[in-house]
């Protein structure tokens, strides 16, 4: 099975997020970033079909420079090549969902694989979609939120994860599209051998075009949320803290 | 505008010879005025045997506000088979249409025939707003439906904004909830309806207006062969043993406790209180808390008198999950994370040595 994972590079999850001063985007300039982990389940997903059926799988992502970095974490994984798009947008980018999943799309066309992986969602902006546009885009079924992936005669049998500890098994021909969920696996971690073979892979660097058009959906304001609710934050050692709780739990909350 | 722009005969072209031809120029006429005439909105409403799902209702509460403040109308479209769609349940809100979409095909939840049906309601009738419950199955679809119109969805939308200018501004949150953006739509000349779709409490369904609204089936053309996708039925894993939604008191762990190990920390806590331990999706994932105790949008909904959230950030997932708690006590060490947002009680500081010392405490005062 030829499969292509698709790969986003984001800010750290315990990093610190700073509104930029325009108010428009963040403060990118000492963010840490790593791989998106719904898409690491992704690139976990696509490694262990190839250990079970053989074939090729190729990390694709979409960014600028410091993406590069991303792409030889997933080839350090496993991934035997890997396609880097080039763009010159930072996290919160000029190009929107149909634009970005467009410069996937044309990426991955020409490669023709057997199946497409990706996280379901990208912890930065958290928008679900760039799976399913990519499938609509490609001409290709999909299914989403998949934690288990069987190969059959016909194509796949997918486990997807349905609301309120529900599932189902959807099952669709090859070539197609999957989002997959996290906790489908266990990640693995790079080896070392698997680090010095990485040096040695592909990565295939292609320039984007330029955006032709400002998109439709534009971000006109970035700013901390206001608090649903009043918040009485409690100060003082563990164990002032702890009294304070206690006489809160007993007198306002009523469970002790 | 309540209906679809009508040109009148006038406007026809002498050569438009079949009905196709003359559907296809009235969708093409709608679509050149919509932005000036029609600033109506269709909820896209989603159903559980038989029953219109809660969110559903969140998401048409929403669509009349959106609908009041351009002053224009909200309609509601509901996919099944024929027979036991329950879109009649809505004709008591003010509503301008409801619209049972009905086909065998739709019987069964795929993407491909919901996509298909949509599309086809949307060309023939003309909406400017699309609006969703932001729902695991809506997630499945509505990206390729918007992406069918040249559109992106704005997913997961917390509030919606009038706009002096008429364009609303729309809500949704970034890095897990630990920023909010605001999101607009620059106005086209000629554009597709904006499709928008609404994170879990939001809105209220308490707040949707009663009245009248029509009833109308639309039967769209689909084929078994268009559907390339085989669902199977849904069915759950391990029975549920484990039902939180009727505890009164739940301690929640999260990232924020590290290891394996330092679960009993927890656990000890828990048991101080009389309580039920949860956890967040990373926890459960790992299996280090079973999966029948996870919180969040999907695991279970659970509204406590209690909730006591350890280590837990918050992310727009687990907190659907635990919103409805009476009262928040959160412990976390990043002063910043969005569970603040919700607690009413917050310590921003270690729970290694937080948790023990309170353990300690509950104890003490229980004796």
């Amino acid at each position: 099975m030829k499969i292509i994972v698709a790969i986003k590079q984001v800010p750290e999850r315990n990093a610190q997020i700073v509104v930029a001063n325009d108010g428009k985007g963040i403060d990118e300039r000492d963010l840490a970033y790593g791989m998106n982990e719904p898409d690491a389940y992704a690139l976990e997903e696509a490694l262990q079909l190839k250990e079970k059926h053989g074939g090729e799988v190729i990390a694709l992502s979409a960014g600028p420079e410091r993406v590069a970095a991303t792409l030889r974490e997933a080839l350090a994984k496993g991934a035997d090549r890997a396609i880097h798009i080039q763009t010159d947008s930072g996290t919160l980018g000029s190009r929107d969902t149909l634009s970005l999943a467009r410069l996937l799309a044309d990426a991955i066309r020409p490669e023709s694989p057997d199946l497409v992986l990706t996280g379901l969602q990208s912890d930065d902006l958290g928008l679900g979609q760039t799976g399913v546009v990519l499938a609509e885009l490609l001409g290709i079924p999909h299914s989403t939120l998949i934690l288990h992936v069987e190969k059959t005669d016909t194509g796949l049998r997918v486990k997807r994860e349905l609301e309120d500890g529900w599932f189902q098994q959807v099952e669709m021909p090859l070539p197609a599209l999957l989002t997959i969920q996290s906790g489908g696996n266990k990640l693995r971690y790079a080896t070392l051998m698997g680090i010095k073979k990485a040096r040695t892979k592909e990565t295939r660097t292609v320039e984007a075009a330029a955006p032709t058009a400002a998109p439709d959906l534009s971000l006109t304001r970035v700013y901390l949320p206001e608090k649903q609710k009043r918040t009485q934050m409690l100060k003082g050692t563990p164990a002032e803290i702890a009294a304070q709780l206690v006489e809160k739990l007993r007198s306002e909350v009523r469970v002790l | 505008m309540s209906d679809t722009y009508d040109p009148g005969n006038d406007l026809l072209p002498e050569d438009i010879t079949s009905p196709d031809e003359l559907e296809n120029l009235m969708t093409t006429i709608n679509t050149v005025y919509i932005d000036k005439l029609n600033k109506s909105v269709l909820v896209v409403a989603e159903q559980r045997q038989g029953r219109i799902s809660s969110q559903s209702l969140e998401a048409i509460a929403a669509g009349q506000k959106l609908a009041t403040s351009l002053g224009d109308e909200c309609s509601v479209a509901i996919l099944g088979a024929q027979g036991g769609n329950p879109a009649g349940e809505l004709t008591r809100y003010k509503l301008n249409f409801v619209f049972a979409i009905q086909h065998g095909l739709l019987e069964h939840y795929t993407a491909d025939a919901y996509i298909a049906a949509l599309q086809q309601l949307i060309r023939k009738r003309v909406f400017a707003y699309v609006i969703f419950p932001h729902t695991y199955q809506v997630r499945d679809f509505a990206p390729a439906l918007a992406t069918r119109f040249g559109q992106v969805l704005i997913s997961d939308v917390i509030a919606i904004h009038a706009g002096s200018d008429g364009a609303p501004t729309f809500v949704r949150q970034l890095f897990q909830g630990k920023l909010n953006a605001d999101y607009r739509l620059t106005p086209q000349p000629a554009s597709a309806p904006c499709f928008v779709s609404i994170q879990a409490g939001a809105f209220r369904a308490s707040d949707l207006v009663e009245g009248k609204a029509s009833f109308d089936t639309f039967v769209p053309a689909l084929a078994a062969d268009q559907i390339r996708t085989i669902p199977g039925d849904p069915f759950r894993e391990s029975a549920h043993t484990v039902d939180l939604s009727s505890a009164a008191v739940i301690v929640s762990v999260g990232r924020g406790i590290r290891e394996r190990e330092n679960i009993p920390l927890v656990q000890a806590l828990a048991d101080a209180l009389g309580a039920e331990l949860a956890a967040s999706r990373p926890i459960c994932d790992a299996g280090w808390v079973p999966i029948e105790r996870q919180v969040g949008s999907s695991g279970q909904t659970v509204s406590p008198k209690l909730y006591l959230a350890v280590g837990i950030s918050g992310a727009i997932q687990h907190l659907v999950g635990m919103k409805g708690a009476k009262t928040v006590i959160a412990i976390n060490k990043d002063e910043n994370a969005p569970i603040f947002e919700v607690a009413d009680y917050g310590v921003a500081g270690d729970l290694f040595e937080i948790v023990p010392a309170l353990t300690k405490a509950i104890q003490a005062a229980k004796t």
